[in-house]
């Protein structure tokens, strides 16, 4: 990694993590929906990095948010799944372009990009929710949490990407 | 042994992974079971350090709203205390005062969650202002919840809006008794189960807590009672409407029992007499 890729992941890191426990844990919308914006750590960290690195960076993120929130492990055990996970859903929604390191998630076509980031976003809220409520006898409120957070963080996540992407 | 190498070599990123991942599961299931939860916590130095800075920017909006609470706590408390000045001069049994049975420790709200199944609060009070695990927590309005976790000047509550909550609490004009749960479906509605058939029950009955346990005084309001049915066992399930909004508490009263070291003690000599 170059060191402008070090400052500004490190930079993510510190800035996803303070929003999201500072601000969007406490948005509650409808009682029960929050966006959990931080994993787009995890989608933006560049793809022909160190996998060891991200799954650590992961759940030391995860971890962090855990401790601001309570809950255990429950986001670091979500964060670091979807992180080593992560280069399958590369390779199944980008294809073989993804195996030339020829990908850019800013500039990929908007089906393959929606793709990549809605998988990993229901993959990380189907664990973080599932350890979350811990029983079966809630399971209809573990499927409405999956399915509303799911879209709302899907939709900060893209209203984010728009508003960061640089113009080329 | 060069094998074994490769091996750990290859496949490191898995390693890594299930190492990290097994961790996060076993804090998960530490943090599930009750006062397990010390150094996970909220009421650590760092996060406690943080919430009270935010805490301190964001608690200017309410303030308008917490003068009014306290004005009417006010109220009520003069009004209570006329009430003590008239009876005082009819009847003076002693001169020499009993110690006090309950302390009350006033506590700030600095981070506060009520979408989550199992919710929990921070306080800026800790062990240094003399707070101890399984103390209750109410504001002017009724229960809050019971202290979790303590550090050195932050305590986490286990809401009463946690599916692991279990507060005694009655009927307020009979004494048919049962414990508050949560179903984790709507904020500021509870279940109190276990009510016995013979109860009777009425919507806007209002359920206050049971004097039993060490942790509540008897007569802390909860609610009232917004919908019942038949349960199983034959005894009553109730929903109670909370009468405080958790989802907006800012000042809380921490209530210390000078008497529940010795009460617990001696039940649990009981216990082991048995």
């Amino acid at each position: 990694m170059h060191n402008s890729e070090i400052i500004s992941n490190g930079l993510r890191f510190i800035l996803l993590a303070l929003l999201q426990v500072l601000l969007l844990n406490h948005i509650n919308f409808l009682g029960y929906i929050n966006p959990y914006l931080y994993i787009l750590f995890i989608l933006l960290f560049p793809l022909g990095g160190n996998k060891s690195l991200l799954i650590f960076l992961s759940f030391l993120l995860g971890l962090s948010i855990d401790l601001f929130s309570d809950s255990g492990g429950i986001h670091a055990a979500a964060s670091v799944f979807i992180a080593y996970i992560r280069p399958l859903i590369l390779k199944f929604s980008f294809g073989v372009s993804y195996e030339y390191n020829m990908v850019k998630v800013n500039k990929a076509p908007l089906a393959e990009r929606i793709s990549y980031i809605s998988f990993m976003v229901f993959l990380h809220h189907l664990i973080l929710f599932s350890l979350e409520i811990f029983s079966f006898s809630h399971t209809s409120l573990l499927f409405k949490s999956i399915l509303f957070s799911s879209i709302f963080s899907i939709l900060l996540i893209f209203c984010t990407l728009l508003l960061f992407s640089r113009k080329s | 042994m060069q094998q074994i190498i490769f091996f750990f070599l290859r496949n490191k990123n898995f390693l890594l992974f299930s190492i990290l991942f097994l961790t996060a599961i076993s804090l998960t299931i530490n943090s599930h079971s009750f006062h397990n939860t010390r150094f996970m916590s909220s009421a650590n130095f760092l996060s406690g350090r943080i919430y009270t800075a935010k805490s301190n920017v964001t608690s200017y909006f309410g303030l308008k709203k917490d003068n009014q609470i306290l004005h009417d706590e006010n109220m009520l408390l003069l009004k209570e205390l006329e009430h003590y000045k008239t009876l005082s001069i009819i009847e003076k049994k002693d001169s020499c005062m009993l110690p006090v049975k309950y302390e009350f420790i006033a506590a700030r709200v600095i981070n506060n969650t009520y979408s989550k199944s199992k919710n929990l609060l921070t306080i800026n009070k800790g062990s240094n202002d003399g707070l101890r695990i399984d103390m209750g927590v109410i504001t002017s309005n009724g229960v809050v919840g019971i202290v979790n976790t303590v550090s050195k000047k932050y305590a986490t509550v286990q809401s009463i809006l946690n599916t692991n909550s279990q507060i005694n609490a009655r009927l307020k004009n009979s004494n048919h008794f049962g414990s508050l749960t949560w179903n984790a479906k709507t904020p500021n509605v509870v279940q109190l189960i276990d009510i016995n058939r013979l109860a009777p029950v009425k919507v806007g009955d209002t359920i206050i807590t049971d004097g039993k346990s060490t942790i509540f005084p008897e007569g802390i309001f909860i609610g009232t009672i917004k919908a019942y049915e038949m349960g199983e066992n034959d005894s009553y399930h109730l929903d109670i409407q909370l009468f405080n909004d958790m989802t907006s508490v800012k000042h809380v009263y921490v209530i210390e029992n000078a008497d529940a070291e010795e009460i617990q003690l001696l039940e649990k000599e009981g216990e082991d007499a048995q």
